[in-house]
């Protein structure tokens, strides 16, 4: 699992694996938002935690392409399909690494952007420790999409479609997490939801995920 | 004799053609019924006339949860015991739920502007709905864009089921989120908060009705899935033939 999680990273830094491309993208959202809706510092203030999460969900559903849709073209996802880990562990290993690759530098970089969106200095931790929690939840899900797409040509936007739903309660609990970091109410309760469902979304999805793989490959 | 039975297709066929007239018939008497008893009940004191949106409004609320769950149960027992039928009756239900999905949704917001002032609120029930709605697409589409029939039938089936657990956990969510202008549940059995009987009865006979149009509908459509399987099947044999 080790060797796989590293041959992913390797692929994902090395030339035309598109790592920080999620990055890229989350600038530009940053950068387009006060275009559309104004640069007052109070009304972006006021928007920055939805646009900001918005923004980690459109970064994540970018690269969700890249989990499968390549292996499964030239033919390596049979050989692990095949090998001795179960391919369970497969799916959880390909999540972690797109995880690695595009959620935590996510995080890393948040507080940067939350500086271009106005969002107030007493959010910015909250704003870390809600991506950090909620994240990985939104790269299994979308490896569940990636698996149950991957044999069509024209999964893309049909995976958009059926991905985005299921991170609604993410994202209702992870804006709430920063929204009251900041105005100082309680966090306990998003704070429980948003770990919770990430929990449970590492613990199961990885079957439903493994059993749609293993539909698309037979 | 047990219900696995109907599992082959051929009794299936025998026994849904058998049902059929009687659930179309039912679904007209009672639609028809339960409608004009409902447009001929008094004007509510508060809400006036437009109270008797509630007959279209609340059948098709409920049915749009409630084929949800069916479609749940057809795919679990699709991905546990590999009836066809059960699979072919989750697609068929699909886009009989989304458009009572949709007929929810708009008759909510022919209700809800002149009451609230409004076509539309970020109200919890209304965007569970209209999440619920999203989850009726993304089904849907998942079926029409796999071509082998079984696949799709593996895959949509564990749609389902994620999406199920998701659906229901966004409906709680989004109690979190905001706090909501609609009412209650609109047939609750304490007594200070039940409906008034006029308006109550007629209700239970739409209820009725859109619950066997429901079921005259899904018969009609499983069966056609079914006379699609055949026929494509026939098809493959003339071809080698």
């Amino acid at each position: 699992m080790i060797a796989l999680l590293l041959r992913d990273l390797t692929l994902a830094t090395r030339a035309g694996g598109g790592f920080g491309l999620g990055l890229a993208f989350f600038l530009i959202l940053c950068t387009l938002v006060p275009f559309g809706v104004g640069p007052q510092g109070a009304t972006l203030a006021l928007i920055a935690p939805g646009i900001l999460w918005v923004g980690a969900l459109l970064a994540c559903l970018l690269s969700l392409d890249r989990i499968f849709a390549l292996d499964f073209e030239d033919g390596s996802l049979d050989l692990l399909a095949t090998a001795p880990i179960p391919l369970e562990g497969v799916v959880a290993t390909k999540a972690l690494a797109h995880w690695i690759t595009t959620g935590l530098p996510l995080v890393v970089a948040a507080p940067m952007f939350g500086l271009l969106l106005q969002l107030p200095s007493g959010a910015v931790p909250w704003l870390m420790v809600s991506m950090l929690i909620g994240t990985p939840a939104l790269s299994m899900l979308g490896a569940f999409g990636a698996a149950l797409t991957v044999g069509l040509r024209r999964g893309g936007l049909l995976m958009s479609l059926l991905v985005l739903p299921l991170y609604i309660p993410t994202l209702i609990f992870g804006a709430e997490v920063i929204r009251r970091g900041t105005e100082g109410g309680s966090l306990a309760t998003p704070l429980a939801f948003l770990a919770g469902i990430t929990a449970a979304t590492l613990a199961l999805i990885p079957f439903a995920a493994a059993a749609a793989l293993r539909v698309n490959l037979r | 004799m047990s219900i696995w039975e109907y599992a082959n297709p051929v009794k299936f066929m025998r026994l849904s053609g058998a049902i059929l007239p009687f659930a179309v018939a039912g679904a007209v008497i009672c639609m028809v019924g339960g409608l004009i008893w409902g447009f001929l009940t008094p004007e509510d004191y508060k809400q006036g006339s437009t109270v008797k949106i509630v007959f279209l409004h609340v059948p098709a609320a409920m049915m749009a949860i409630n084929i949800w769950v069916m479609m749940l149960v057809a795919s679990l027992i699709w991905l546990i015991r590999r009836h066809h039928v059960s699979a072919l009756a989750a697609k068929a239900a699909a886009p009989i739920g989304a458009v009572m999905t949709l007929i929810a949704l708009a008759t909510g917001a022919i209700w809800g502007q002149p009451m609230w002032g409004s076509w539309w609120e970020w109200d919890p029930r209304l965007t569970s709905f209209l999440i619920l709605f999203l989850f009726y697409i993304g089904y849907i589409a998942l079926w029409s864009a796999i071509e082998d029939p079984d696949s799709a039938a593996d895959l949509t089936g564990w749609l389902c089921l994620v999406g199920s657990v998701f659906a229901l956990l966004s409906r709680y969510a989004v109690l979190f989120w905001n706090q909501g202008l609609h009412q209650g549940a609109s047939l609750s059995v304490a007594p200070g908060e039940r409906m008034s009987a006029v308006y109550r009865y007629p209700l239970y006979l739409t209820m009725l009705g859109f619950f066997l149009l429901f079921v005259a509908l899904l018969l009609i459509r499983t069966r056609t899935e079914i006379r699609r399987r055949r026929l494509a099947a026939l098809q493959a044999r003339e071809a080698r033939a």
